[in-house]
């Protein structure tokens, strides 16, 4: 399902840290529990959904 | 078990992290050495390769040969396909590199800063950077359930493509989406290779926007299989998965055996990568050839650059940004200048359709390149001019 805001697939996520490499706001971070948005840096500007090579990041701009 | 000071945490055990602590250690440095993972250099994020000059360089600043179980397959060439197909055959009928097993090699390597004096742990997640009095000072984490803060004379950033232990000290080394290749890649088995002895990479916008594929062989019947796009429509899966259908001949029978993906940065060098007692290594600092995206080799020198500034700036008890900016002056003329170049002409090299690619395969010969990789530039040039004026501008790039 997707909902408004930053959505991640946790079974399409390989944890390859790309996308946390492309966030110019510092707000995902990849530990031993996968992929994390922090909601307070995020501004949803969508660039870590154009890096991901599965997919699995999905960014609803009209949150 | 982590003590709560060293003169230089490194963070990161891949190659870089592990070149970095290797050198610091042997100079006498007290060494810590943090991997989040729990099993270092696994799961890989790499096509594996490495030319036989990467790996004598390795050796060579090891003082040690790599153990043959770092390494799947020798290789002696590569085959290169156009988009219409025709093939390049790059024959150096001898041992020209290598495909590794990372997951053997990256903890060799960690292994090799161990037996240097480092202290290295796995499962081990830096959180954040200690700053004080304008000079980054330790680190903190978590091991297990437990927080930690160590203190450090020098922190060391090689934490690969995320980069984010740079960002938290106050360095800019965000990826631009213009400069950072998606990378998928499936490890297979059971495949019908054309000579398990060539990498094969295959070249067309047909493929995807700013697109190409590989096969990197590990054995008779098994390689990475994976590509490499940006600025695409779609993910990189997604474009792998669609090459892979159009070769029955190779991948009919084939079973995955590992999925891979990561980001690659294609350029985007930066000009200062110091700050007062810090510095940053390897993918972290975008230290990759743009062209094929090979790592393992610019991580392994810049650690040992930097490793050379850090062991002289405690030795004079000042790690001040001024002094460990040398680290910036020697990397850029070893490495950075010349990677500068490979961009310029990526850039270049992305702009050719795929007709300009056929034609660069039927006026090419796989001997005019390794001409070309040996250094022999101008008769390459003189080659694509005479035979086709239409694609000259690549010339003024390829000196
Ligand atoms: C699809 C793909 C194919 C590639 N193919 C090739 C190839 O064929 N040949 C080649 O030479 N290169 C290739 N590369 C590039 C190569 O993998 C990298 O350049 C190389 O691994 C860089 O080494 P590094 O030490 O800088 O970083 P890495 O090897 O990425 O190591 C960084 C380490 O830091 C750890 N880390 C990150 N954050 C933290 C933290 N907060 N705390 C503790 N630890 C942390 C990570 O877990 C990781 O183990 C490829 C890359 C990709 C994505
Ligand atoms: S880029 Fe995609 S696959 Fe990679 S860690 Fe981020 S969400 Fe997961
Ligand atoms: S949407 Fe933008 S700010 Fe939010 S996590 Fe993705 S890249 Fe970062």
């Amino acid at each position: 399902m997707i909902i408004m805001g930053w959505n991640i697939n946790k079974n399409k996520c390989l944890r390859c840290g790309a996308c946390v490499s492309v966030c110019p706001k510092i707000a995902l971070e990849l530990s031993e529990h996968g992929i994390e948005n922090n909601k307070n840096l995020c501004n949803l500007c969508g660039i870590c959904e154009k890096i991901c090579p599965v997919g699995a990041i999905k960014v609803n701009k009209n949150a | 078990m982590l003590k709560e000071s060293y003169d230089v945490v490194v963070v990161g055990a891949g190659p870089g992290g592990s070149s970095v602590a290797t050198h610091c250690a042997k100079a006498g440095l007290s060494v810590a050495l943090l991997e989040k993972r729990q099993e270092i250099g696994s799961p890989k994020r790499c096509g594996e390769g490495l030319s036989l000059n990467s790996l004598k360089m390795i050796e060579n600043y090891l003082g040690k040969k790599i153990p043959s179980k770092c390494i799947a397959q020798e290789i002696d060439g590569a085959i290169v396909y156009a988009p219409n197909g025709k093939k390049v055959i790059i024959d150096f009928k001898e041992n020209a590199g290598a495909v590794m097993e990372r997951k053997i090699f990256d903890k060799w390597l960690a292994e090799e800063a161990s037996r240097a004096g480092a202290y290295v742990q796995a499962k081990t997640y830096v959180k954040d950077i200690i700053k004080k009095n304008g000079y980054i000072c330790g680190v903190t984490g978590e091991f297990e359930d437990e927080y930690f803060e160590i203190k450090a004379k020098v922190v060391v950033a090689a934490d690969g493509v995320e980069s984010k232990i740079a960002r938290l000290a106050g360095l800019d080394t965000t990826n631009k989406l213009i400069n950072i290749d998606s990378g998928y890649q499936f490890e297979m088995v059971n495949l019908k290779l054309n000579d398990p002895k060539k990498i094969e990479l295959y070249f067309g916008n047909n493929i995807a926007k700013r697109g190409y594929c590989w096969i990197f062989p590990k054995g008779k019947d098994v390689a990475n299989v994976g590509i490499g796009i940006a600025l695409a429509e779609k993910p990189a899966r997604y474009y792998l998965e669609k090459w892979i259908e159009t070769k029955p001949e190779i991948f009919n029978s084939a079973g995955i055996t590992e999925v891979n993906s990561g980001g690659i940065p294609v350029g985007g060098f930066l000009e200062n990568m110091v700050l007062n007692g810090f510095l940053v290594v390897g993918d972290a600092a975008h230290q990759v050839n743009p062209i094929h995206g090979g790592g393992m080799k610019e991580a392994t020198i810049a650690g040992k650059i930097a490793a050379d500034v850090i062991v002289e700036a405690i030795k004079k008890n000042n790690v001040s940004k001024e002094v460990l900016d040398k680290y910036n002056k020697i990397w850029w003329k070893e490495r950075g200048n010349e990677l500068l170049k490979v961009q310029k002409l990526r850039e270049v090299f992305e702009k050719l359709s795929d007709e300009d690619l056929n034609m660069l395969a039927e006026v090419l010969t796989g001997d005019d390149l390794i001409a070309f990789s040996r250094g022999s530039k101008l008769g390459t040039l003189a080659k694509i001019l005479i035979k086709n004026p239409k694609i000259a501008f690549l010339a003024k790039h390829l000196i």
